[in-house]
């Protein structure tokens, strides 16, 4: 049974290239920059925060585009990862409704590309933390869990959500206000203390995207991230928890999708 | 190896016909809690039971809504039979009419490339074949355009371009050999003919009788998703002929 499931994911390995490559190269096409806005979104983005919130909550701090850029990164690829899992079992309905694929396909292609376009945007990171003098120390390396940890998290709420919104379009709508929820709750253009000290420090427990970039972020400043272990313990096993759950629930109910889409 | 390309197997399919579409969660929510969920039972396939061997070319015949997309449908893996299972042996590829299932941004060459990788191809057979194709769809200027573009003639000889150039082992037609112009409809009549003699199995589902007969050996027939007759050609074309009196 296992082993069936192996072999299949072979044979399908050609198609899930073509998938990632067609989402990098449709994300772009007919803009006249290209992939090069990878790196200009970012950039953007992260100055209008700078100047914006900069000047509320930063103003001690010279790294703070460093520390925007952190998070903003991994939140965006969060956000824009799951909203494409979501979408990709109504977007590929044409092929659904004509040949036997192995379903997870499509929201695991939609999460891959998005990583890979994802990775690319970290040079920006790298460009900002020379700039603003965040030299790398030897726990840089330790970066690599929070992303593991972080991609995860994307493919398994992107294999719920996909799952979920074939049988109820409206979450598509609905998951649009939980980013924002999401995103306000992840500290990335405000110092968790000046929420924290008001005693709202809880929200931010409830949250594993925030613990996700919390250990990043760590990473990136030199600190050590497992000198708080639950920070670390709490993200892999919700990320983790919710592949399984994404891939149990998929499970269950592939079959019924052709006749919802 | 078995002697069979295909084998159907007490085959049932059922549907719940919701009475009305619910897409919203605030409509379902209310309907179950008021216990209004209620489904019309419906069988469009019961105990079809038939095999199919290598090398045949099976017309499926019946009327409209007697189960005969269904059929093909469950054959080619997209649903899954309530009752029952489809055994298959080797590649199944399925002929999509006017290009559903192409991504539309994508130019007729990429398309050619991920339509191969959904059936299951891997690159260097498809970069093999490629020339072929785009020959035989004869859409050598056209290549590099998007798909959108195109026209749906043109979208129809790239299907059907990739669906045979590839050499499958059963290849499944519904209907598609009424579209595109006159002389591709003969082109693609000889190409299926060709591919007879590579052992290729063929499904073909056509409301032209006729063109059943010209491309087929053997029928199935189909009436209220039970199979009725199955055998040669021309016995199960005199049973349709006398139903559709």
């Amino acid at each position: 049974m296992f082993k069936e499931q192996i072999e299949t994911f072979k044979r399908y390995r050609f198609l899930l290239r073509e998938l990632v490559k067609k989402g990098i190269k449709l994300k772009y096409r007919r803009s006249y920059l290209g992939i090069l806005w990878t790196l200009l979104e970012p950039l953007l983005t992260t100055c209008v925060l700078t100047v914006v919130f900069g000047t509320f909550f930063g103003k001690d701090d010279k790294t703070f585009p460093v520390y925007i850029l952190s998070a903003r990164l991994l939140y965006s690829f969060f956000s824009t990862g799951t909203k494409s899992a979501m979408k990709s079992i109504r977007q590929h309905a044409g092929m659904i409704k004509k040949v036997y694929v192995p379903k997870y396909i499509y929201p695991l292609s939609s999460v891959l590309f998005n990583f890979v376009i994802f990775a690319i945007s970290l040079i920006v990171l790298i460009g900002a933390m020379l700039v603003f003098r965040v030299f790398p120390t030897i726990w840089i390396f330790t970066a690599i869990i929070p992303l593991m940890m972080l991609f995860l998290l994307t493919l398994g709420a992107g294999m719920i959500l996909s799952t979920m919104s074939v049988f109820f379009r409206d979450l598509e709508y609905l998951w649009d206000v939980a980013l924002m929820l999401i995103m306000y709750t992840c500290a990335i253009f405000y110092k968790v203390e000046t929420v924290a000290n008001k005693g709202h420090g809880w929200i931010f427990k409830l949250n594993p995207l925030y613990a996700i970039i919390k250990d990043f972020r760590a990473a990136i400043y030199g600190q050590n991230m497992f000198a708080s272990p639950a920070w670390v313990i709490m993200p892999a096993a919700v990320s983790v928890l919710s592949v399984l759950v994404g891939v149990a629930l998929f499970k269950k109910h592939q079959d019924n999708f052709i006749l919802h889409i | 190896m078995s002697n069979y390309a295909i084998e159907v197997k007490n085959v049932g399919m059922k549907f719940n016909l919701s009475q009305e579409k619910l897409d919203s969660l605030k409509e379902y929510v209310i309907k179950m809690l008021k216990g209004q969920l209620k489904y019309n039972e419906f069988w469009a396939l019961k105990n079809v039971d038939f095999k199919v061997e290598k090398g045949d070319r099976v017309g499926i015949l019946g009327l409209n809504g007697a189960g005969k997309s269904t059929l093909l449908k469950v054959i080619a893996g997209v649903f899954k039979p309530t009752e029952g299972e489809v055994v298959r042996h080797g590649r199944i590829v399925p002929l999509l009419e006017l290009g559903a299932g192409f991504d539309s941004q994508y130019t007729g060459a990429e398309n050619i490339y991920l339509y191969s990788a959904v059936l299951g191809y891997s690159k260097e057979f498809v970069d093999k074949k490629f020339d072929e194709i785009v020959k035989f769809a004869e859409l050598e200027k056209f290549i590099d355009v998007p798909i959108k573009n195109y026209s749906s003639g043109m979208k129809t000889r790239l299907g059907f371009a990739i669906a045979t150039q590839i050499e499958p082992d059963i290849l499944i037609l519904d209907e598609v050999l009424s579209v595109g112009d006159a002389k591709f409809r003969k082109k693609s009549e000889a190409k299926i003919m060709s591919m007879f003699k590579s052992n290729v199995t063929v499904l073909f589902v056509s409301h032209s009788l006729d063109q059943v007969k010209r491309i087929c050996n053997k029928a199935i027939l189909l009436e209220h998703g039970e199979l009725i007759a199955a055998g040669d050609i021309d016995e199960v074309a005199a049973i349709y002929q006398e139903k559709t009196k």
